[in-house]
């Protein structure tokens, strides 16, 4: 049987909630597993993933590590997967998980699954299914490796529970960074200031094309705050500069399943369905009748997006 | 500066909907072969970095572009060429005979005898949808990388100010060359790509640049070698091996409402979902 080590990932000293997909995937797996909190602040933080069933918190924390750089955190993933055991590294597949995975793999000589969206033990296999064109075909997979990387779409691994209990907690040693560590300089980050949910966290999200043109958040914010969601766009509105890049939805930007999904004037590119169409229940507003999105929607309302959606703020206003 | 570019050709990534498949493999016949847009993306920003957007003609560094596959790859190679690539290589294979981690160990053979002083490329293919050579070839190459880069600054051409897209924002980070470095979307935006060559109030077209007919006839008599998998790569076995492939689950058909308000009630009482 594996021994799965998840990876958590720490932003401004707490566990993202990001993190808790990939303890489904080991979940799913049937494997025991252990959770590294690796970052500065990582002991202050175990606490929160302790009920969630794990072996073992193992925590590495160093102020080195504080900016998540790849060059610093991957030697002590592998150092830490190596010393332990563990034959599966599972981290979900966040930017940072994107970012970090292949390198610990090369580090441990491992093949990499990325952003998978299924695990199953098939003859003592683990089979890995995950999407591909667009999300257009689903691949199954196995790696031939005796260690295994994987990356976990978080839309397809239901956030964990916690269950119980307290799992002990461990000092992890910190490798020493790559060489390469000391050229690469973390600068700055532009946090996103929202109150919002976090797209891969909402159980509603409100998005926008391009046809809202300048006016993309004094239409959609009343909407967005009224049922208490976030706000997704379209690759067309990030490019035309109407909504920043990381409310990107789609194929290259975040995937995402929400309970809801309201696509509010857009059209509905191959690239853009590949990154909403898992959502449980999506409507589509647009003027154009013969917009792709209609396709995927479960309710469709043809109607230009200026009217229809200060109308619906009136209409859910009323209870 | 010289820069390598790692390249892929991918079936019509507008058309990826009309795939068939079959347990046993996806098709993609009939489909047209496109360069993946990602590595375009990367072949204009190295474009943008060797030259004074003023004069684009004049190539003030050099561009190399790779890719991997049997022939009929050379038209992609050709095609970045006639844009303003200087030279071409090409690693003989046939798709079955790669994935993402052999072409990484391929590419660092390669790269060790190349020495660019930086090595750009899409952050992924949008067929495989992996994500993952660059990260793979910064590890095996043991050099700094910087992921998902919407905008890229030269600092003399000895280091660059990246800033990254990530899920919360926007990181800003300084690599010293050499360095991978994957490039995302806004990468090709007007003002996205800052050479030391160009006046920082030039502003570039939206995009990748298309090449002139003359381009293209000229790139005819670009260099393109060829180079052998195995001479690159000791150990050519995969570490991934897809066994089967099935269809996305379908959606139900969906319904159109004629109101609003009729909306809200199926969402409330059908859907349930406020």
């Amino acid at each position: 049987m594996s021994n799965v080590l998840v990876i958590a990932e720490l932003v401004d000293g707490h566990v993202r909630k990001s993190t808790h997909s990939a303890i489904t995937f080991a979940r799913n797996a049937g494997a025991p597993f252990s959770i590294l909190l690796i970052g500065a602040g990582a002991q202050a933080a175990a606490g929160e993933l302790a009920a969630f069933g794990a072996a073992k918190l193992l925590v590495a924390d160093d102020a080195s590590l504080k900016d998540a750089l790849a060059e610093r955190v991957a030697p002590t993933v592998a150092a830490v997967a190596k010393a332990g055991g563990f034959d599966v590294v599972v981290v979900t597949a966040s930017s940072f998980g994107k970012d970090l995975a292949p390198r610990v793999a090369a580090k441990l000589g491992a093949g990499y699954a990325p952003d998978i969206a299924g695990v199953k033990v098939d003859g003592g296999k683990l089979v890995f299914r995950r999407p591909m064109y667009a999300g257009n075909a689903y691949g199954y997979c196995e790696i031939t490796t005796a260690v295994k990387v994987v990356s976990a779409r978080q839309s397809e691994f239901t956030a964990a529970e916690p269950s119980g209990g307290a799992s002990p907690v461990e000092a992890a040693a910190v490798a020493p960074a790559d060489a390469a560590a000391a050229r690469v300089q973390f600068v700055s980050m532009e946090a996103a200031k929202s109150e919002r949910p976090d797209l891969g966290e909402a159980r509603v999200i409100v998005s926008g094309g391009r046809a809202l043109k300048e006016r993309f958040a004094e239409v959609l914010d009343p909407l967005a705050s009224l049922v208490g969601a976030a706000v997704g766009a379209s690759r067309a509105a990030c490019d035309a500069g109407y909504a920043p890049p990381e409310l990107q939805v789609g194929q290259t930007g975040r995937v995402v399943a929400p309970a809801l999904y309201v696509a509010i004037g857009i059209s509905g590119a191959i690239q853009h369905l590949a990154g909403m169409k898992g959502s449980k229940t999506i409507v589509a507003i647009n003027k154009d009748p013969e917009a792709p999105i209609f396709q995927v929607a479960d309710y469709g309302l043809v109607q230009d997006l200026f009217t229809a959606v200060p109308e619906l703020v009136n209409e859910l206003k009323k209870g | 500066m010289k820069i390598l570019v790692p390249l892929k050709r991918v079936s019509d990534p507008d058309n990826a909907n009309k795939i068939k498949i079959s347990a046993a493999k996806v098709d993609t016949a009939g489909l047209e072969w496109k360069p993946n847009p990602f590595d375009e993306y990367a072949v204009e920003t190295a474009l943008r970095l060797t030259e004074n957007g003023a004069n684009t003609k004049a190539r003030l560094g050099e561009v190399v572009v790779v890719s991997f596959g049997p022939k009929e790859v050379e038209a992609t190679l050709r095609a970045a060429l006639a844009t303003g690539a200087d030279r071409a290589i090409r690693v003989d294979a046939t798709d079955d005979q790669l994935d993402g981690d052999l072409v990484a160990r391929a590419l660092k053979t390669l790269i060790e005898k190349e020495k660019p002083d930086l090595v750009l490329l899409g952050k992924q293919a949008v067929d495989g949808d992996s994500n993952q050579v660059g990260q793979l070839l910064a590890e095996y190459l043991g050099w700094p990388q910087a992921t998902f880069a919407g905008s890229i600054k030269s600092e003399n051409d000895t280091a660059l100010l990246v800033a990254r897209e990530v899920d919360g924002g926007t990181m800003n980070l300084r690599v010293t060359l050499p360095a991978v470095v994957s490039v995302d979307l806004r990468i090709v935006a007007p003002k996205s790509v800052q050479s030391k060559h160009t006046a920082p109030t030039h502003t570039y077209a939206d995009g990748v640049r298309f090449a002139a007919l003359m381009a293209i006839m000229a790139a005819k008599k670009k260099p393109l070698v060829e180079v052998k998998l195995a001479e690159l790569a000791a150990d050519t076995a995969l570490k991934i091996k897809y066994t089967a492939f099935e269809p996305p689950p379908a959606r139900k058909a969906g319904v159109k409402v004629k109101t609003v308000a009729e909306l809200v009630q199926k969402l409330k009482t059908e859907a349930k979902v406020l």
